[in-house]
C-alpha cells in the first residue's frame, strides 16, 4: 500500500511548499469556476467567458510592466471589460456576438502591445508564458488573501442572486415579468464571470482560463438535471481535475526521458476534457441500448408470423 | 368599444380605459378600453401586428402608455409583478439546461427574491399541487427543454399561477401546438378560470379553438379595439367598422371565418370581390357561434364543408370561388 502511494505520488510532494499553495489557492479557483461557470453555461455566455479570458490577458500583460501581481491585472481589465460589453449590448442576443468580438478585439490588440514591451523593454522574459500558460507553482503566500477575497466575491454575487438571474437566464421575459431588473442582474453576473476567470489565469493561464470555466460546468449538467446539485458537480469536477493536474505535473518531474516536468495546465485541461467525455457516454449507452431494443423488437416483430410455433415453445 | 360591462364592481380583476400607445412615431395603440372580471375567460383576437403584445405589455407594467390607464384588481399601479401572471410568447428552453419542471415552477413563487432557495417541505408541497393543477405532474423532474410544446405550455402556466395571481396573461399560448394539446391547453385554462377566480387574457390571431370557452372577446385591428361577448364583436358591423373596410364573418360548422375583401371599404373595384358582397344566406347575426347549436351554419345550404363559406361563388362560374379565396384575405380563422 505505501509503496502503491509512493509510485503514484513521488517523493517530496506534500512537503513542498509551492504544492502546497498551488493544492490551495488552485482548488479554491476551480470552485469558484465551478459555480459560476454554470451560471455561463446557462446563459449561453461561453463565449463571453472566453473573451473576458482573452481580454484579461490585456491587464496581466500590462501588470508586469507596471510591477504588481498579474491577477490585479486580470481582475481590473476583466470587470471594467464585462462593463464595456455590457454597455455596447451583451443582453440582446446579435448585439451579445458583437459586443463581445468588438471587446475581445481591442483587448487582445492592446495585449500584443503590451507583451511585446513585457519581452523586450523591461526584463521579464518568462512573462508571455506565466500568463498565458498559467503558474500555479510560482503563486506567492501573499497572494493568497486577494485570492480568498475575489472568491468570495464571485461566488457571493451569484449567491446572492440566485433565483433572480436562473430565472433571467430561462427567459428574461419572465423574469422581467416578475419586475426582476434582468440588466443588473446580467451585468452582476458578467462581472462574477470575468472574476472567476481572471483567477483561473492566475492558475493555468489566461488562454486556458475557460477550460475551467466551461469544461465542469458542462460535465456537472450532463450529470444531473438539478440546478444546484449541477453546480455542485462542476465545483467537484474542477476540484479533482485541478488537484489530479498538479499532481501529474509533479510526477512528470520523474518521468523518462526529458525528466523536466509538464505544465499543469496541461493537465488540468486535459482531465477537464476527459471528464466531459466520460459524462457524455452514460447518456450514448442509453441511447444505443435503446436503438437495439427497438431494432430487436422490429426484428422479433418480422419474425413472429412466419414462426408463430416458437412463442408457446 | 360599444359593450362595457358596469364598471368599477369589486369583481373587476383589470380595467384598461382609453389606452393609446406611440412607439417610434406610429401609433400601435388607439384609445383600447375594456374590462375583465374575476373568473372571466378572454380572448384577446388580432392579427399579426395588430398590437396585442404591446397591450399585454402595457397590462404587465413594461410599457408604459402614452395616454390611458390601467386597473388591476382596482390598483393603478405601474408594475404589478405578484398580481399578475404572465406566459410570454414562444421562449426558448434549451435542452441542456439543468433546469427540471418543478424548478421553473418554484422560480415564479420566488424567483424575484435574493439567496439561494432552501429546500423546504411547504415550498416543495406547493410546487407539487401546482404541477398537479395543470396536470404536470408526469414530467415533474423532467428538463424543461425536453418537454414537448404543450407540456412546456403547462409548466408554464404553472410558473405563472403558483404566486396566486388575480389575471393570468398569455401572448400565443398556442402557436406552435398540435390540435389535440391546443385544446388541452384552452380547457385547462377554462377550468382554472372558473377555480381559482381569475381573470384569463389569451391573445392569439386565431379565434376558433377559444370560441367554445370565450367568455369575451378583445378584438384588435389596427390598434383599434372592439370588445365584448363574441356574439356582440365578432359580427359584420363592428369588425368592419374596426377594420376601416367591409369585412365579412362567415359561420361554417362551428367555425367562424373573418373574411376581407381588397379595398372596397376604400373604394377601389375588383370584379371578383362582388361574389362576397351582402349575401343573404350567411347568418350575419348572434347564432351559429356555439358548437352546441345544431340549427346554425352547418344547416345552412351553401357552405357545405367542400365550399368552404362563400356560397355566393357557386352563382358565378367555378373558377371565380377559388379566384375569391385567392383575392381575399382571410383575417379571423381557417
Amino acid at each position: 500500500m505505501g509503496h502503491f502511494f509512493s509510485v503514484v505520488v513521488e517523493p517530496g510532494f506534500f512537503q513542498s511548499e509551492p504544492v502546497r499553495l498551488a493544492l490551495v489557492a488552485g482548488g479554491v479557483v476551480a470552485v469558484v469556476c465551478g459555480i459560476v461557470g454554470s451560471f455561463a453555461v446557462i446563459r449561453g455566455q461561453s463565449y463571453a467567458g472566453h473573451a473576458l479570458a482573452d481580454v484579461s490577458v490585456t491587464g496581466g500583460s500590462a501588470s508586469f510592466l507596471i510591477g504588481i501581481s498579474p491577477l490585479w491585472g486580470f481582475v481590473g481589465v476583466g470587470v471594467v471589460a464585462a462593463g464595456i460589453m455590457d454597455l455596447i449590448g451583451i443582453r440582446r442576443p446579435r448585439g451579445r456576438d458583437l459586443a463581445t468580438g468588438i471587446v475581445r478585439g481591442a483587448g487582445l490588440g492592446l495585449a500584443a502591445l503590451f507583451l511585446y514591451w513585457d519581452t523586450t523593454h523591461s526584463n521579464t522574459t518568462g512573462a508571455t508564458i506565466t500568463i498565458l500558460f498559467g503558474s500555479i507553482f510560482t503563486i506567492s503566500s501573499s497572494i493568497l488573501p486577494v485570492v480568498a477575497l475575489l472568491s468570495a466575491l464571485g461566488v457571493g454575487i451569484v449567491a446572492a442572486i440566485y433565483r433572480p438571474l436562473l430565472l433571467s437566464s430561462v427567459s428574461t421575459e419572465l423574469a422581467a415579468a416578475r419586475g426582476i431588473p434582468v440588466r443588473l442582474v446580467g451585468l452582476l453576473c458578467l462581472i462574477a464571470i470575468s472574476v472567476a476567470v481572471s483567477l483561473s489565469a492566475m492558475t493555468i493561464g489566461a488562454i486556458l482560463s475557460t477550460a475551467l470555466l466551461i469544461g465542469p460546468a458542462a460535465t456537472g449538467m450532463r450529470l444531473t438535471s438539478k440546478p444546484g446539485l449541477a453546480m455542485v458537480w462542476a465545483a467537484l469536477i474542477g476540484l479533482a481535475a485541478t488537484w489530479l493536474g498538479i499532481l501529474l505535473a509533479w510526477d512528470s518531474f520523474y518521468w523518462p526521458p526529458a525528466r523536466h516536468g509538464w505544465p499543469v495546465s496541461f493537465f488540468v485541461v486535459a482531465l477537464v476534457f476527459i471528464f466531459y467525455v466520460l459524462a457524455r457516454q452514460p447518456a450514448a449507452w442509453k441511447a444505443r441500448r435503446a436503438a437495439a431494443r427497438s431494432g430487436a423488437a422490429r426484428r422479433a416483430g418480422v419474425l413472429a408470423p412466419v414462426a408463430p410455433g416458437t412463442q408457446q415453445g | 368599444m360599444s359593450h362595457q360591462p358596469p364598471g368599477g364592481s369589486q369583481d373587476e380583476m383589470l380595467a384598461v380605459d382609453g389606452v393609446s400607445v406611440w412607439l417610434s412615431g406610429r401609433e400601435i395603440l388607439h384609445d383600447v378600453r375594456f374590462t375583465l372580471r374575476r373568473g372571466e375567460f378572454a380572448g384577446l383576437i388580432g392579427s399579426n401586428g395588430a398590437g396585442k403584445t404591446t397591450l399585454l405589455r402595457v397590462i404587465l407594467g413594461l410599457q408604459a402608455p402614452s395616454s390611458g390607464t390601467v386597473r388591476v384588481n382596482g390598483q393603478p399601479r405601474s408594475l404589478r409583478p405578484s398580481m399578475i401572471g404572465y406566459v410570454p410568447q414562444k421562449i426558448l428552453l434549451d435542452p441542456d439546461m439543468p433546469i427540471r419542471a418543478r424548478d421553473l415552477v418554484g422560480l415564479g413563487l420566488d424567483g424575484h427574491r435574493l439567496g439561494i432557495p432552501l429546500p423546504s417541505p411547504g415550498r416543495r408541497k406547493l410546487v407539487d399541487e401546482m404541477l398537479q393543477a395543470v396536470g404536470a405532474d408526469r414530467f415533474g423532474d423532467a428538463r424543461v427543454g425536453n418537454l414537448s410544446g404543450g407540456e412546456q405550455q403547462r409548466v408554464l402556466i404553472a410558473h405563472a399561477l403558483i404566486s396566486r395571481p388575480r389575471l393570468l396573461l398569455l401572448d400565443e399560448p398556442l402557436a406552435n401546438l398540435d390540435i389535440a394539446s391546443e385544446q388541452d391547453v384552452v380547457t385547462l385554462l377554462a377550468r382554472l378560470a372558473k377555480e381559482q377566480q381569475i381573470a384569463v387574457l389569451i391573445s392569439a390571431h386565431e379565434m376558433n379553438p377559444l370560441l367554445p370557452v370565450m367568455d369575451r372577446v378583445v378584438y384588435l385591428a389596427g390598434g383599434r379595439a372592439a370588445s365584448g361577448t363574441a356574439d356582440e364583436v365578432v359580427r359584420s358591423d363592428v369588425l368592419s367598422k374596426l377594420y376601416g373596410q367591409h369585412v365579412d364573418v362567415i359561420h361554417v360548422h362551428d367555425r367562424v371565418l373573418v373574411v376581407a375583401g381588397r379595398g372596397e371599404v376604400l373604394g377601389a373595384t375588383h370584379p371578383d370581390i362582388s361574389v362576397h358582397r351582402e349575401d343573404p344566406e350567411i347568418p350575419r347575426e348572434n347564432h351559429g357561434i356555439s358548437p352546441e347549436e345544431p340549427g346554425a351554419s352547418p344547416d345552412d345550404p351553401g357552405a357545405s364543408p367542400d365550399d368552404p363559406g362563400d356560397p355566393g361563388a357557386s352563382r358565378e362560374d367555378p373558377g371565380a370561388g377559388r379566384e375569391q379565396q385567392t383575392g381575399s384575405r382571410i383575417v379571423g380563422s381557417v
